[in-house]
């Protein structure tokens, strides 16, 4: 009789340095189903699957595919079983193009010569099976996240592997690229492959799912059949609590305005128009204002402009009527401005550094934390982690001097934005702040955007996620092809209007 | 015990070792082959260095000279290390060493300066050397290996011809400073009394100290906690605005003065005249990034290290070369030296073991568990 499960991981426990990541989990994934797996920030998801990739040795547990219990360790043999990983943070070669990062490390050789020309056959054939559209010979560097992530299924899929494991896909992605993924994820399935799909957005674990496994505090909690369970119950079996998804707001007092963007462009980096045209608008205080749109439509490269990590072409910019056009980062910072930034391993942290380190990034010359001679100041940099880790509810094995890298990617990002938002700036840039985190720790974060904005700060969202879009600020902006092309107000308006503004097919003169 | 392997200094220190015992091992090898009779002997010499004359004076004389070059070569560990601390790597500190050794030379014998204007002369030019390499990375973005590379090169020469002002008329080595410039000659503070070896001069202890001030610059500074997120990551350092250019400039300036005070420690001494028709780069430089790795990219670390390369260097023409050609010694020191830069390697190596091990004890208490269970 066959197995009818693909894969067991059966009473797995994995321990770090002061904190039991995994604690006797157990989790059946069956042949051809799509299983979710979710849990808070920190929960120990990334750690299972790491498990199952061969990342991490467990300590204790037995995993076995099709009933036999197997060894894997190191993802050499978790690719020998067929099993496929694409990571929360994307491991691929920057210089690399497309095609290379694929087929990385089982290069098709003939007598010590590369044979690409059967690796691209192979890999268009699979790319267009699926409908995994990349460019084989762009650079890493210049894709969008989108096509990243398709270069990294499409490397599962060039290695024939069965078991495909998604690891947060959908944080990096646009609605759309959601809704693509999410169809090949079920042909992939109707295909016999077997799925581990983690995901912090119950919808689309509704959507997509056959069955979802619930983890807490490194510990298991249940497995559901998504076609018997409410998205109120999966948020209460993950948290313990029910969670609010809607966002509740005081009136509006709009304050004088704090940032005024006049005429700006910015350079692309990857083409040779510009990725920001002529864009011009304020933020007042005692408001949120929110740039919609779909990845790539001159986001980035906007907030690059405003922080300073990439200069203007042309325009002004005014923050509190301080002309700041030509300023270095650091008096941006000092004058007022906050950024949590998009890419949070590249800008966002010092991986290497310990958690207190990362959270004294934007002030450590202060007072505060450096003496006159320059010596830095051990004890207030402890004290005030301390009190960052628990007002913001940061979770990690060691506390302060926990390596930022052994954190989970959730927990990374609530660690900047703790340190943006103490840092009590005038405007608060904050470049989808909410990107893979916990329902609990959304509604957390959100409220602490109208709390700055109820403070009569400034507050700038840039964000892709829709639901977040219609419910959290008090103005729309929409970007499409580097320029703004409407303003809409959320309380009137809908997402298929939304939908149409970002796509480019309607457009309102915007006054300044 | 597990515990205690997982921290970080202690596995350095193992890696480290291990590295050492590798490098002796293949060293051996080779001897058997060369000539298999005299090979444990051979490197037994080779590692006991001062230790293996048994007259008690000689010893501590013989320990004196491997700490006077010890000295320098700290300096060019630190050197590289402080460099390396910010993701760049310098491997100017061998002409910025030359530097350091024309510029005390010079100044000791053409303008009889004292040994502390000396010395700060040589930090100068090692200084400058490193600036050059600083400003071209940072405004011009030229590799740091490539125009540190062509600068050794520009530096042995430019000191060989500055330096041939200097010479004794019937060789072709610099004048003794003894004799022509004594004022410039080390104080020793009575560390030559101890050693009984008239070389032996507040270098030692200034070396070991300036380690401690770089690992407390590095460790415990505003400014070294900018130059190590800069070498960890550039764009959070752009990010938090740290001035990059300022940084990499800065850091080059101090990797090059502290390979430059290490010229003069050694010079300076009067232990050795610079030959001005040299036609190699000194190798303590290089030598430094030896040091650098086998002490574990740690200051402190990079004092014991040195001081176990000079050793081992000094122990080489221990060697019997009836047995074996002269420059076995330098193989086998060089053998030891390039396995060293394995110590990142060995670690992670280490690191995995160490999981394995612990998943295999589990899996033997759980398996013996299921038999007691049975049992019952
Ligand atoms: N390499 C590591 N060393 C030490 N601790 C680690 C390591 N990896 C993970 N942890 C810790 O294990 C716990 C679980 O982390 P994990 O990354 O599995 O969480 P997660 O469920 O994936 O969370 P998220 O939704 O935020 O990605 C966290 O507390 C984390 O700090
Ligand atoms: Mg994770």
């Amino acid at each position: 009789m066959e197995a009818p499960y693909a894969i067991e991981m059966l009473h797995i426990t994995k321990r770090f340095p002061g904190i039991i990541a995994n604690d006797d989990i157990t989790l059946q994934l069956k042949k051809g189903e799509i299983h979710a797996l979710l849990g808070e920030n920190g929960a120990g998801k990334s750690t299972l699957m790491s498990v199952l990739f061969g990342l991490y040795q467990a300590e204790e547990g037995v995993i076995k595919k099709d009933g036999k219990e197997v060894q894997i360790r190191n993802p050499n043999d978790a690719n020998d079983l067929g099993i496929g990983m694409v990571h929360q943070h994307f491991k691929l070669v920057e210089c690399f193009s497309v095609l290379d990062n694929i087929i990385l490390g089982i290069e098709p050789t003939k007598n010590g010569f590369l044979q690409k020309k059967e690796a691209r056959e192979k890999v268009m054939a699979l790319s267009e099976k699926y409908g995994l559209a990349v460019n084989p010979d762009a650079l890493i560097e210049d894709i969008t996240v989108g096509m990243q992530q398709r270069t990294e299924i499409l490397k599962m899929l060039y290695r024939d592997n069965e078991i495909l494991i998604f690891d947060e896909p959908t944080a990096v992605l646009t609605p759309q690229e959601i809704e693509e993924l999410m169809q090949i994820m079920r042909n992939l399935a109707a295909e016999g492959k077997s799925i581990l799909f983690i995901s912090h957005k119950l919808a689309e674990i509704m959507a997509v799912a056959d069955r979802c496994s619930v983890l807490r505090k490194g510990k298991y909690i249940g497995t559901v059949e998504t076609k018997n369970t409410t998205m109120e119950q999966l948020s209460a079996m993950m948290v313990g609590r029910n969670v609010n998804f809607h966002v509740e707001k005081k009136p509006q007092h709009l304050g004088e305005v704090i940032l005024d963007v006049d005429n700006i462009s910015v350079a692309s980096k990857v083409h040779k128009k510009d990725a920001v045209k002529n864009v011009s608008f304020k933020v007042r205080a005692g408001e949120i204002v929110c740039i919609a749109g779909i990845d790539g439509n001159g986001q980035t490269e906007l907030v690059y402009g405003l922080s300073g990590l990439e200069p203007l072409k042309s325009g002004h910019i005014t923050l509190k009527g301080q002309d700041i056009t030509n300023a270095s980062i650091r008096k941006r910072s000092t004058s007022g401005m906050s950024h949590i930034p998009e890419d949070r391993h590249k800008h966002g942290l010092v991986l290497d550094y310990p958690l207190e380190y990362n959270l004294i990034l934007q002030r450590y010359f202060e007072p505060e934390f450096t003496d006159k001679a320059g010596f830095l100041k051990r004890g207030p940099i402890r004290s005030y982690a301390d009190r960052l880790i628990e007002q913001y509810d940061v979770r990690s094995g060691q506390g302060a001097v926990t390596p930022a890298r052994s954190m989970s990617g959730g927990n990374q990002q609530k660690a900047i934005i703790a340190r943006e938002i103490d840092k009590d700036p005038d405007l608060l840039i904050a470049v989808q702040p909410t990107r893979g985190l916990d329902v609990g720790a959304i509604e957390y974060i959100h409220k602490q955007l109208v709390a700055q904005r109820d403070a009569g700060k400034a507050v700038l969202l840039v964000s892709l996620e829709l639901d977040e879009v219609m419910d959290v600020p008090d103005r729309i902006l929409v970007m499409y092809e580097g320029e703004i092309v409407g303003e809409l107000d959320p309380k009137t308006t809908t997402q298929e209007e939304l939908g149409l503004y970002m796509a480019g097919a309607k457009r309102n003169e915007v006054k300044a | 015990m597990k515990k205690f392997l997982k921290n970080d200094a202690v596995q350095s220190l193992i890696a480290s070792l291990l590295c050492i015992l590798m490098g002796l091992l293949i060293g051996y090898i080779v001897l058997l082959f060369i000539n298999s009779a005299g090979a444990g002997n051979a490197i037994l010499d080779v590692l006991k260095n001062f230790m293996k004359t048994s007259n008690p004076e000689r010893r501590v004389r013989l320990l004196g000279a491997t700490l006077v070059r010890t000295a320098p070569l700290l300096m060019c560990g630190l050197s590289v290390l402080f460099a390396y601390k910010v993701g760049l790597f310098n491997i100017g500190t061998a002409g910025q060493y030359v530097a350091g050794v024309c510029a005390s030379l010079y100044a000791a014998l053409a303008w009889g300066w004292g040994w502390l204007p000396c010395m700060l002369f040589a930090i100068v030019s090692g200084a400058v050397l490193g600036a050059i390499v600083g400003f071209l990375k940072a405004y011009r973005n030229v590799n740091e290996v490539i125009s540190g590379i062509m600068l050794n090169w520009i530096a042995l020469y430019t000191s060989n011809m500055i330096l041939t002002l200097q010479k004794q008329e019937a060789s072709h080595y610099t004048l003794k400073l003894k004799e022509n410039a004594p004022q410039a000659i080390l104080p020793s503070l009575g560390l030559d009394k101890l050693f009984n070896y008239d070389k032996v001069s507040i270098a030692i202890p200034l070396a070991i100290l300036l380690a401690v001030a770089v690992y407390i610059v590095l460790n415990r500074t505003k400014f070294g906690y900018e130059l190590r997120a800069t070498g960890n990551n550039k764009n959070a350092a752009k990010y938090a605005g740290m001035a990059e250019k300022r940084n990499i400039i800065l850091t080059l300036i101090i990797s090059g003065g502290l390979a430059g005070i290490g010229g003069a420690m050694l010079y300076l001494t009067d232990i050795e005249q610079w030959s001005v028709t040299a036609t190699s780069v000194p190798g303590m430089g290089f030598n430094g990034i030896a040091a650098t790795f086998l002490g574990g990219l740690n200051p402190i670390g990079t004092i014991f290290s040195s001081f176990f390369i000079q050793h081992i260097t000094d122990g080489g023409p221990n060697v019997d070369t009836n047995l074996y050609c002269a420059q076995i010694s330098d193989l086998i020191t060089a053998i030891i030296i390039y396995l060293c830069g394995f110590v990142l390697f060995l670690k992670t190596a280490m690191n995995r073991a160490i999981d394995r091990s612990a998943e295999r004890k589990a899996q033997k208490e759980k398996a013996l568990a299921a038999e007691k269970g049975g049992e019952k």
